[in-house]
């Protein structure tokens, strides 16, 4: 009879850990920015229609790197929840904390659970504040820690040097389009630019309507990115 | 509330009906006595014009012979593109119209794009024909749709009977109780590629000869002020044609009914 090596749960931890952040340090990075206007976010992202960015509710967005099978399924679990609460109750008892929270339970259960492979995610929900309501982004890790950020949250590989550019040009008085210059010109480092080919661009703005939510493709990002701060 | 995750071959995919119905959360299905006193809604009209589609209806409710209320909504948009009109059990009608919004949002959350518009027709058919049990008890909705078709580029509209039937029409649709009195208005009015202002004063006739006729359809209420809810769908989406513009074409369509009343000498 074999018997199983041991692992002591130090150890188990940090190598989960450690397999975590390779899966997630695999792909692109994303940055979410609030702005005086809304919320940008972010992502590199050659594809049209693997999104990384994604809206939930008529306040409320997604954004996710690592695994795109792995954060699309928690995008549309969100989905489902937010519609399933808003009939249930009403479009403004909707929130992005509950979300949050939900995320980090499923996401924190999975790595602690022995049977399965951790989650290569990290996920951000952005909330566009309203009169009862403040503007958050939620950063929830692989680990099923969450911060809440009312600045910027960054996403994804080198996500720490990412964060210091930012960090560089964030002011909290910028609009929308400065903060999204901000955002390309920290995700692109001082080596590279980064073309609108090569971005995935979403607002949060409550000039959009009921749905605030609003992506920024083409000739339209193009024009965005060519301005001068 | 818990993350909404399913196994794979369970999934339900972007139907939010089939997500309430696997979640538990379905709405309950009953039986009743025919006679339980509840709400109408009545008369809804459509119709074409060159770039879009106009839909209306009056504000009245009515419980048996008396007033329920006067001011219900009956004409709500159903997405950016699309708009749904109700007739029938109010209760019913209004929890229909919500599930439907939801569930062409949610789709459209899920999949990326839109549903076509044959798509949501079919959608709103099959949620008909769920009703049919309560339909055989006198619980009958009966909506009304019609949108912008991107995909064609042209207005179109859909009504329905009891069982689900879905029924494209090529000009315009009337439902409800005086359904057949908004429609001799409109026949007697319609010509192809109207413009979007003879449309609305079309439909603005219809409303009031049907209120004329009809008891349970509310007319223009200017003691009030609750005017029918007219709504114009073309290719930049839904719009609400404001309450003046409304209040004054009712006015011209009054001035018109007068001026065909005096003798002439």
């Amino acid at each position: 009879m074999s018997m199983p090596y041991y692992v002591g749960p130090e150890q188990m931890m940090k190598d989960k850990a450690e397999f975590a952040q390779k899966g997630i340090a695999r792909g692109r990075s994303l940055i979410a920015v609030v702005a005086v206007d809304g919320i940008v976010l972010v992502a590199e992202n050659p594809s049209r229609s693997l999104h990384k960015v994604s809206e939930i509710y008529d306040r409320i967005a997604f954004g996710g790197v690592g695994k795109y099978n792995e954060y699309d399924q928690l995008r549309v679990a969100g989905v489902r929840q937010a519609d399933m609460k808003g009939l249930a109750y009403s479009r403004e008892d909707v929130d992005a904390q509950s979300l949050a929270n939900a995320y980090a339970q499923y996401v924190g259960s999975v790595f602690a659970n022995e049977h399965m492979k951790p989650l290569e995610v990290e996920l951000v929900v952005a909330e566009l504040g309203a009169a009862h309501r403040q503007t958050q982004l939620y950063h929830v890790g692989y680990e099923g820690t969450i911060t809440d950020r009312h600045d910027f949250a960054v996403l994804g590989g080198e996500s720490s040097q990412i964060a210091d550019r930012m960090l560089e040009s964030y002011d909290a008085t910028n609009g929308l389009d400065q903060a999204l210059r901000g955002a390309v010109a920290a995700l692109s480092g001082p080596d590279r630019s980064l073309s609108h080919e090569e971005l995935e661009v979403a607002f949060l703005s409550a000039t959009n309507g009921r749905r605030c939510f609003a992506r920024v493709t083409g000739g339209a990002l193009e024009a965005l990115l060519s301005e001068q701060n | 509330m818990g993350l909404p995750l399913f196994p794979v071959t369970e999934d339900p995919g972007s139907n939010f009906l089939s997500l309430l119905a696997k979640s538990g959360a379905e709405l309950p299905k009953f039986s009743s006595r025919d006679d339980l006193p509840h709400r109408h809604g009545t008369t809804v009209v459509s119709i074409k014009y060159d770039g879009g589609v106009i839909m209306a209806g009056d504000r009245r409710a009515t419980a048996g012979h008396s007033i329920a209320n006067r001011a219900v909504e009956k004409v709500y948009p159903a997405d950016r593109h699309s708009a749904i009109a109700i007739a029938g059990s109010a209760a019913l009608a209004m929890e229909m119209v919500a599930l439907f919004q939801v569930q062409l949002e949610h789709y459209e959350k899920v999949e990326g794009v839109s549903i076509s518009l044959e798509g949501k027709a079919n959608q709103l058919s099959q949620m008909v024909r769920a009703n049919m049990p309560l339909a055989m008890q006198s619980f009958i909705v009966l909506p009304l749709f019609c949108g912008y078709d991107l995909a064609r580029g042209v207005g179109r509209i859909f009504d329905f009977d009891a069982l689900g039937g879905r029924y494209e029409e090529t000009d315009f649709a009337c439902v409800g109780s005086g359904a057949v009195h908004a429609k001799a208005t409109l026949k007697a009015g319609f010509r192809p590629s109207l413009s979007e202002s003879t449309a609305i004063d079309l439909v603005v006739a219809s409303l009031y000869d049907a209120a004329d006729e009809d008891t349970a359809t509310g007319g223009p209420d200017p003691l009030r002020g609750i005017y029918p809810i007219v709504a114009a769908v073309d290719v930049n989406g839904y719009r609400t044609i404001s309450e003046s513009d409304v209040v004054a074409r009712f006015e011209s369509v009054i001035a018109d009914r007068q001026a065909q009343r005096e003798v002439k000498s």
